[in-house]
C-alpha cells in the first residue's frame, strides 16, 4: 500500500516506516512526512523556517 | 539463433561512429561492413579512437558493399535519397538517420528544404523513426528515417501535451534549443575554427530551422494533419561538445493546476524506456540537464507550470549523438525486431562529468 505524494501525485511507498519518520517522493523528490502507515498518508514536510535576526 | 548483419554507410562521422560503438555490443547484431567514401581500408579505430582494442573492423569503399539485414545510412542530409535505390538493393531494411526521409509529403519537404524531394513517392512510405510515438508502426516498416536531434528533443518535451489537447493553439509556440558542437558534424569549417568556437554562444538559426517542420508534422498528427499552430523555433550553439537543451513556452485552454500536468507526463511516459519525468523539489538537478546524459539513451523531460499566465514552460534535455540519432535508431532497430528496446542501450551516463 502507498501513499499519494501531495506534491506530485506519485505513489509513495511507506511500508516499514513509521509516523513521522521523513521520506521522500519518487518523482519530484519532495520531502515528506509520514502522516498515517496503516492508512498511507504523507504531507509535504514542515520546511526550516530562515531566523534572519530579526 | 543468428544474429542480425547490419552495415553501416557514412561510418566515418560522429553518428556513425556512435551506431558503431552501439552495435558492437549489440547482443543480437553482428557489424558486417562499415562503408566511408573518404576512410575506406582505413580501421575504423581511426576515425573513432575510443574504439581501439574493441574492434579490428576497416572501413570499407561505398561501392563495395554486399547484401546485409539492416543498413544504415549515417551520410550528410540530400545523399541517402539520391541512392536510395541502390542501397535499397542491399538490405530489405533501410534506416535512414539523415533528414531525407522524415517529412511524410513531398510539400512539406519543399517548404522547409527549398527544393523538390529526389525520391517523393518514398515519403509516405517511410516511418519517423521515434519510437514513443511511432513503435506500431517499425515492426513492419522497410524504410525507417531517423530523427532531427532538435525535433526529437522538443517533440517529446511536447507531445503529452499535444496528445492530451490542453494546447491553446491560437498563441504561437515558441521554443529555443542550445546544441553543443558535435551537432554541427564531423566536417570542420570557419565556424567551428577553435578560437572561434571555444566559448561561443552562437544563435546559429534564430528563424527557419528545419527542424521545425518535423515538430509540424509530429505534433499536428494529434489533430490528424499537419499542426496549424505558428511555431517560432530558434536554435543557439553553446559550449558542450554533446548535447541539448529546449525550452518551450506552451500556453494552456485552461488554466490547469500542476497536478494535472503531473498526470499528463506520467501517463504518456510511465511506461516507456528512455524518456524521465525530471522535475524535483530538491537537489542540484531539479530539471533536465544535458550534461548527465553524455552517452546515454534517455530524454530527460521537465516542466514548470505558471497559472499567472496560463503558461507551461516545458525543459528537455538529451544526447544529440543518442537520442538524438544514433541512440534512437537502435531503439527503432530493435522495435523492428521484436526485441527488448534497451538491448545495446543501457549506458546511464556519467556523473560527474
Amino acid at each position: 500500500m502507498s501513499a499519494v505524494c501531495p506534491e506530485c501525485e506519485a505513489a509513495v511507498e511507506v511500508e516499514n516506516l513509521i509516523v513521522g519518520e521523513i521520506t521522500f517522493c519518487p518523482d519530484c523528490n519532495a520531502e515528506l512526512e509520514v502522516l498515517n502507515v496503516e492508512h498511507p498518508e504523507v504531507a509535504l514536510a514542515p520546511e526550516v523556517e530562515e531566523d534572519w535576526g530579526e | 539463433m543468428s544474429r542480425v548483419r547490419v552495415a553501416i554507410v557514412g561510418g566515418s562521422g560522429y553518428t556513425g561512429g556512435e551506431l558503431i560503438r552501439l552495435l558492437l555490443f549489440h547482443p543480437m547484431v553482428e557489424i558486417s561492413q562499415v562503408a566511408s567514401g573518404s576512410q575506406a581500408g582505413h580501421f575504423v579505430h581511426s576515425a573513432h579512437p575510443n574504439l581501439r582494442k574493441i574492434s579490428t573492423l576497416r572501413f570499407c569503399h561505398p561501392d563495395d558493399l554486399t547484401t546485409c539485414d539492416v543498413l544504415f545510412l549515417c551520410l550528410p542530409h540530400g545523399v541517402s535519397s539520391g541512392e536510395i535505390e541502390r542501397y535499397r538493393t542491399l538490405a530489405p531494411r533501410v534506416i535512414d538517420l539523415s533528414g531525407d526521409f522524415r517529412l511524410r509529403t513531398p510539400d512539406l519537404y519543399r517548404r522547409w528544404y527549398g527544393h523538390e524531394h529526389p525520391a517523393p513517392e518514398l515519403l509516405s512510405e517511410a516511418v519517423y523513426g521515434l519510437p514513443e510515438l511511432h513503435r506500431a508502426e517499425l515492426p513492419e516498416a522497410a524504410l525507417v528515417s531517423g530523427t532531427g536531434c532538435m525535433a526529437t528533443t522538443s517533440i517529446l518535451g511536447l507531445a503529452p501535451l499535444y496528445r492530451a489537447g490542453v494546447v491553446n493553439q491560437s498563441i504561437p509556440l515558441v521554443l529555443e534549443a542550445k546544441v553543443g558542437s558535435s551537432a554541427a558534424g564531423a566536417k570542420a569549417g570557419p565556424s567551428s575554427h577553435h578560437p572561434d568556437r571555444s566559448g561561443a554562444v552562437r544563435s546559429f538559426e534564430p528563424t527557419g530551422h528545419r527542424h521545425t517542420a518535423e515538430l509540424i508534422q509530429e505534433l499536428g498528427q494529434f489533430e490528424g494533419g499537419e499542426l496549424q499552430q505558428m511555431v517560432a523555433f530558434s536554435a543557439t550553439a553553446v559550449e558542450m561538445v554533446r548535447g541539448i537543451l529546449v525550452t518551450a513556452h506552451v500556453f494552456l485552454n485552461e488554466n490547469l493546476e500542476e497536478k494535472a500536468i503531473w498526470r499528463i507526463f506520467r501517463e504518456a511516459y510511465q511506461r516507456e524506456p528512455f524518456v524521465r519525468l525530471v522535475k524535483e523539489r530538491n537537489g542540484v538537478y531539479r530539471y533536465p540537464e544535458p550534461k548527465i546524459l553524455s552517452g546515454s539513451n534517455y530524454c530527460d523531460v521537465g516542466f514548470e507550470v505558471d497559472r499567472e499566465q496560463q503558461r507551461v514552460v516545458v525543459i528537455a534535455a538529451l544526447d544529440n549523438l543518442m537520442k538524438g540519432a544514433a541512440g534512437n535508431g537502435v531503439q527503432a532497430l530493435n522495435c523492428m525486431f521484436g526485441w527488448d528496446e534497451s538491448l545495446g542501450l543501457t549506458f546511464p551516463g556519467l556523473h560527474p562529468v
